[in-house]
């Protein structure tokens, strides 16, 4: 909330209260981390890797729910990304698979579908005023169509038909062995793949372009007020485009990460994956009403919803649909907590 | 003749149907075979029969989802799940906890019904409470069940499918028997007159336009806007289950993953074809239940064109787009605009 600087004063009650739903957020993570590696030591929850597993698997998710976050300071909402990541994993592995396209040229066409689709989305959302569930509603039905239009059958990318994009896929990055476990005979070192240090990159970037630039800044006042954002003279239907072309861009980038870890392309695939993006920025301390949101929060909100499957996962007794309902519970208590706080705000301003 | 040309334009049902006959239009030249109807095994047989029975469960979403439009410009995305939740709620009440296959029911089949819209409702009031109390988006607020619906499913089925190979169960999806029409049908026309009755003979749909054309003007007036928004998504929930047993009842089966899959793009794609507008207020439920048939009308033309039911979205989201975008202020002031200069070149002409 850098942007409350000058008026740091009158807005310190905000600030508190943003601040308060980070640290719950981060609390939270810390506590349900621990419990489970109390509960699970003796299933290795303890393991270091075990908690690069969990980055490994959602380096994506990172990406999209980072995108996500910028389109939901606006003000907005994108539903379409599940989809989109379908469409994007579809697009690689059937280039690679049936066509035989490199993987370089076939990432640069990701990424330019990327650019499209957040213009298109953008446009109709910022320049037509069409509500952005309905538009993005749209693309996420086009997205899934697209992808059977392209391939109904399940497409695994595997060695020999692609050794540059097999290779990226399973390069491995050792951290130093002291922070690994004891094997059988010696300390195994734990690994991440680059694919979480590109996510990490990401979030980086966009925490320094929503903080220190000025498309992050007007970012925010567009989410705060539209009407006096637009009175300040900002370009409220341009930031909106640039939003969700941003927000798109991001998401075929996550989609790549995600392929990597995947390396199948379906009709299927990344079906609620909105839904987890959504999950995290809110649990994040992102405000579905726009104009407060962080980052560093939607980082811990994905890190919080991957702690839910992986401990889900190392149970092994608990059935799967359990991680879709605990995130379900955990999106409605933080909606029920900036509810709360919305209305302390308000009976204080009054 | 220009004179009712014009008249009729104005009616609100003329877009509706129109889209309709021209989808059916498309049949005609197609495959004439299209508008056989006949009598086998007793009962009506033929694809205009398939477009109303299959049509029944979009027809009966369109009611509850049209409420929920009218009265808080928002819409509710849980009806698909929920949907799978009531026929899961259902089927485990008739079979048992645990058992997957059952020849024989273990409670009267209206206990299982009453349970299944019991759950519908229940899902229905919980969404309710969170947009009209805790003034949550609607879109939003259902997105919690939107995830949730379909995990709590699995959890009832005990994460199979249960399958119910009881003829009485049947009937509800299918054919009574000595009754030529499918029962769906019957079912739906109804839930129309149930709908019709208390919106008409209650001052119900007087007080839902007004709430949604102005929410604060109207509890000033002395409605209990909180209270019209409530029952809104009670009766939206409620036909969600009413969709969901008839789903269920059609395959005897409750399969929490797929029954009701996409069926909220369909309920809102049908209130959007009916001419409602999706910014809420006055709402015209014979519009809904015409749009309902045609998406159904479409879906049928597509699949008897031998497009796959997996490329399908695409048609549907492109047709989503068109449709919004045809609604939206932006575009008729700019076909005004044109119609203006038309006129003024027109005259400078002459």
């Amino acid at each position: 909330m850098a942007n409350n600087r000058q008026t740091a004063v009158r807005s310190k009650k905000r600030v508190s209260g943003n601040n308060l739903l980070l640290l719950i957020t981060i609390v939270l993570f810390i506590v349900m981390y621990a419990a489970g590696c109390i509960v699970y030591s003796a299933k290795g929850f303890t393991h270091f890797q075990t908690f690069l597993n969990i980055l490994i698997t959602n380096a994506g998710l990172i990406c999209v729910a980072c995108g996500m976050t910028c389109v939901m300071l606006t003000g907005g909402i994108d539903i379409s990304v599940g989809s989109l990541i379908a469409m994007d994993c579809m697009i690689l592995a059937d280039g690679m698979t049936n066509k035989h396209w490199g993987a370089i040229q076939l990432v640069i066409f990701v990424m330019i579908v990327g650019v499209v689709w957040g213009s298109a989305q953008g446009f109709l959302v910022a320049y037509m005023n069409i509500q952005p569930f309905i538009v993005t509603m749209a693309g996420m039905f086009f997205g899934r169509g697209m992808t059977a239009v392209i391939n109904t059958e399940q497409v695994s990318i595997t060695q020999d038909v692609n050794k540059l994009f097999y290779g990226w896929a399973n390069a491995k990055i050792k951290l130093p062995e002291f922070l690994g476990y004891m094997g059988k005979k010696h300390r195994i070192a734990p690994f991440i793949r680059p694919s979480v240090i590109l996510a990490l990159l990401v979030v980086v970037l966009i925490f320094f372009i929503l903080r220190y630039t000025k498309f992050g800044r007007v970012l925010y006042a567009v989410g705060g007020n539209e009407t006096s954002a637009a009175m300040m003279g900002l370009n409220v239907r341009k930031t909106k485009l640039c939003a969700y072309i941003l927000s798109s861009v991001l998401c075929s980038f996550g989609g790549i990460l995600y392929c990597l870890n995947t390396m199948t392309g379906s009709v299927q695939q990344a079906k609620g994956f909105e839904m987890d993006a959504i999950a995290a920025a809110v649990i994040g301390g992102t405000l579905l009403t726009g104009g407060v949101g962080n980052v560093i929060g939607t980082l811990f909100g994905v890190l919080i919803t991957g702690t839910i499957n992986s401990l889900v996962m190392t149970n092994g007794k608990l059935l799967s649909s359990w991680a879709n309902i605990m995130t379900a519970a955990l999106l409605c208590i933080f909606i029920l907590l900036q509810a709360i706080f919305a209305y302390i705000k308000k009976r204080r301003e009054s | 003749m220009k004179e009712t040309w014009s008249k009729l334009r104005k009616q609100p049902l003329f877009m509706p149907i129109l889209m309709l006959i021209l989808v059916l239009l498309i049949n005609l030249f197609k495959d004439p075979g299209f508008f056989s109807i006949a009598v086998k095994n007793g009962v009506l047989y033929g694809r205009l029969i398939d477009v109303l029975n299959r049509g029944s469960e979009i027809a009966i979403l369109a009611v509850g989802q049209t409420l929920v439009i009218a009265v808080s410009a928002g819409t509710d995305i849980s009806v698909g799940s929920v949907m799978a939740l009531a026929a899961s709620g259902g089927c485990m009440v008739l079979a048992g906890y645990g058992n997957t296959s059952v020849t024989g029911i273990v409670a009267p089949i209206a206990v299982g019904v009453i349970v299944g819209l019991l759950f519908g409702l229940g899902s229905g009031c919980i969404n309710g409470l969170m947009v009209s109390k805790l003034k949550i988006q609607p879109m939003v607020a259902t997105l919690i069940f939107f995830t949730a619906a379909r995990a709590i499913g699995l959890l009832l089925c005990n994460n199979q499918i249960i399958y119910i190979r009881y003829e009485p169960y049947k009937y509800l999806g299918n054919f009574l028997p000595h009754v030529p029409i499918p029962t769906p049908i019957l079912v739906t026309i109804l839930i129309i007159i149930i709908a019709q009755l208390v919106l008409k003979r209650t001052s119900l749909e007087m007080y839902i336009q007004s709430v949604g054309i102005n929410n604060r003007a109207s509890r000033i007036c002395g409605i209990n806007s909180d209270m019209i928004c409530f029952i809104c998504y009670a009766i939206c929930g409620l036909c969600a289950g009413a969709a969901g047993m008839i789903a269920s009842s059609r395959i005897y089966s409750a399969d929490s993953n797929n029954i009701g899959l996409n069926y909220e793009m369909y309920s809102i794609l049908a209130v959007a074809l009916g001419g409602n507008s999706l910014a809420g207020g006055k709402f015209n439920m014979a519009g809904s239940i015409v749009g309902a048939y045609t998406i159904q009308a479409i879906m049928t033309t597509l699949l008897a064109l031998g497009v796959s039911t997996d490329q399908s979205p695409v048609f549907m989201a492109i047709l989503v787009i068109l449709i919004v975008v045809i609604q939206s202020p932006v575009f008729k002031k700019w076909m005004e605009e044109r119609r203006v200069r038309r006129a003024e070149a027109g005259k400078e002409a002459a």
